[in-house]
């Protein structure tokens, strides 16, 4: 199919570091079940670092390349390097989503700092609130412009 | 192996249909509206064509319009049937929540017009009822259109009691037929049926090409202004090599459409039989009151897009109401119509099929969509909190 580029097909089709992760440090989940897609991201810490990711998707083609995508350009990441992972740059690392399906890599942006937030709120660890200052769970009610920081 | 089960998208060309268009193309390329050999030429066969049309739906052929299409034949009845009853001071038409968008749009845009719209409810079997009908019908109502099988879930609705009570009520009645012609018998002198749209390429015509019945004495206002082509209600050189590969398409569906019924209802019966035994799983609209070849299912905890995408790959053909296919973040207004919440909506497979399906094809259907179903439901947080027992199963 052309909808999507090879890339998404290929990361759709055969996607990394995809499945649960039992003794994850961080766990994060954004969507929602009635807009058609939720993305959950475990991430695993040692010294600031993320050493191991995965991912479980619902969703459509695109949602679960995004998510393949972003765990591949999160893993072996400072966890303030993967913080700032924005949307723009998991489509243009997927070559291109189609504009209706740009949502879907803004999932994968908010699903790797849910992820951050919680390993941070389980391990006590203080942070600038304002690095979050959005909902993670609003995804889809805001005009994403990629985060720069 | 690749299985073609999108037929309600559209349909291949029938090899009958090709050869009989051909000539239209090269040879017999006059203008039917012009008074040389070669135009005259191709005017009988589009008199040829009407007839052959005509006679499929038992209608007489100066009652058949041809169009562009389904949707443009639908615009045109509606139109036409609010024109005629605004002139009577009558502003009310009442229709279905789940017909087709050419439909629903046409509808909108009457209503923007002053027009009072009745959508009824379709109920959990995707089957609106005579009496609904006949509850909606008011002194103002203008119009009833009500589509014959509908396009996503191929439940029948009953036309022939709808169009008694319309005919009892002296109401005009439009049923857009675009899934019915060719798959199931239309008769629209015993239905009652005032109005009909169908199109040629759901029936292994060719793409482009539909035809407006309008029974005599229902007086049409033009959508595309023009030339007298279509006895003036239709603007426009007629697309000959259509017109007659529709009418070849037809004469031959009606012929098998016995023979086709019986096989490809076996097919469907045991296509439903296999899938319903995935686990959360339902079928979508009444199970007797379809249309031989069209399915709908909906299996928890997945998105119809990625199932498309998959079922693509192992070489099936499908579609899905989910958001993400229609293009919005809504599923299908079918699915909505039908009382389905938005998360089991979004899981929606159709498989749409006719006579060229083999059992084959059916089996390998019947091996891949569970298969494909489970590694979805693997990598799917939605059904990882329903099996943890976090969220409720819905189906």
């Amino acid at each position: 199919m052309s909808l999507y580029s090879d890339k998404v097909m290929d990361h759709f089709q055969h996607p990394r570091n995809v499945g649960k992760m039992e003794d994850a440090d961080g766990i994060g989940e954004v969507g929602n079940a009635v807009c058609g897609d939720i993305m959950r991201m475990y991430i695993k810490v040692r010294d600031g670092i993320i050493t191991d990711v995965s991912f479980i998707t619902f969703g459509c083609g695109s949602a679960i390349a995004s998510s393949s995508m972003a765990t591949e350009m999160i893993k072996g990441m400072p966890i303030e390097k993967a913080l700032e992972l924005s949307n723009k740059a998991v489509a243009e690392a997927l070559d291109g989503l189609p504009a209706h399906k740009l949502h879907c890599s803004v999932l994968a942006e908010e699903a790797v700092r849910a992820a951050v937030k919680d390993y941070y709120d389980k391990h006590d660890i203080a942070y600038d609130p304002v690095i979050f200052g959005c909902d993670v769970a609003c995804a889809h009610e805001h005009d994403h412009t990629p985060t720069e920081e | 192996m690749y299985v073609y089960a999108d037929n309600a998208a559209t349909t291949s060309l029938s090899p009958r249909a090709l050869e009989a268009m051909m000539p239209y193309f090269s040879e017999v390329y006059g203008n039917a509206s012009s008074l040389h050999t070669p135009g005259q030429r191709a005017a009988e066969a589009l008199q040829r064509a009407r007839e052959t049309v005509a006679k499929a739906i038992n209608a007489d052929f100066k009652e058949v319009y041809f169009t562009g299409g389904g949707s443009e034949a639908d615009n045109q009845a509606i139109l036409s049937g609010a024109a005629l009853g605004a002139r009577k001071g009558k502003k009310h038409i009442v229709s279905t929540a789940f017909e087709h968008h050419a439909v629903l749009h046409t509808l909108d845009k009457l209503k923007k017009q002053g027009f009072e719209i009745t959508l009824l409810d379709v109920h959990e079997n995707g089957v609106v009822t005579a009496q609904d009908v006949a509850r909606a019908i008011r002194e103002d109502t203008a119009l009833v259109t009500v589509m014959f099988v509908n396009n996503e879930i191929g439940t029948i609705q009953p036309i022939g009691e709808i169009g008694a009570v319309c005919r009892e009520r002296g109401v005009l009645f439009h049923t857009d037929a675009v899934q019915a012609v060719g798959h199931v018998p239309v008769d629209v002198k015993a239905l009652n049926v005032d109005m009909l749209s169908m199109a040629a390429h759901k029936f292994h015509g060719p793409k482009g090409v539909g035809a407006l019945y309008a029974r005599k004495g229902v007086p049409l206002v033009n959508v595309i202004e023009g030339g007298q082509q279509e006895r003036g209600k239709r603007g426009g050189t007629e697309n000959i090599p259509g017109i007659v590969g529709m009418a070849a398409a037809l004469e031959e569906a009606v012929a098998n459409m016995d023979r086709d019924s019986a096989y490809v209802t076996a097919l469907r019966e045991k296509l439903i039989e296999g899938l319903l035994q995935i686990p959360h799983s339902r079928l979508n609209g009444d199970r007797e009151k379809r249309v031989p070849g069209t399915v709908n299912f909906c299996f928890e905890g997945i998105e119809g897009e990625s199932l498309l995408l998959l079922l693509d790959a192992r070489g099936i053909a499908a579609s899905s109401g989910s958001a993400c296919t229609s293009g919005s973040l809504d599923p299908s207004h079918v699915l909505l119509a039908l009382g389905l919440p938005h998360e089991i909506a979004h899981g929606s497979l159709r498989l749409s099929f006719d006579a060229q399906m083999t059992e084959q094809g059916i089996d390998h259907i019947i091996r891949s969509v569970p298969e494909v179903v489970s590694y979805l439901r693997e990598m799917s947080p939605v059904w990882d909190e329903l099996e943890r027992g976090q969220t409720p199963h819905l189906i």
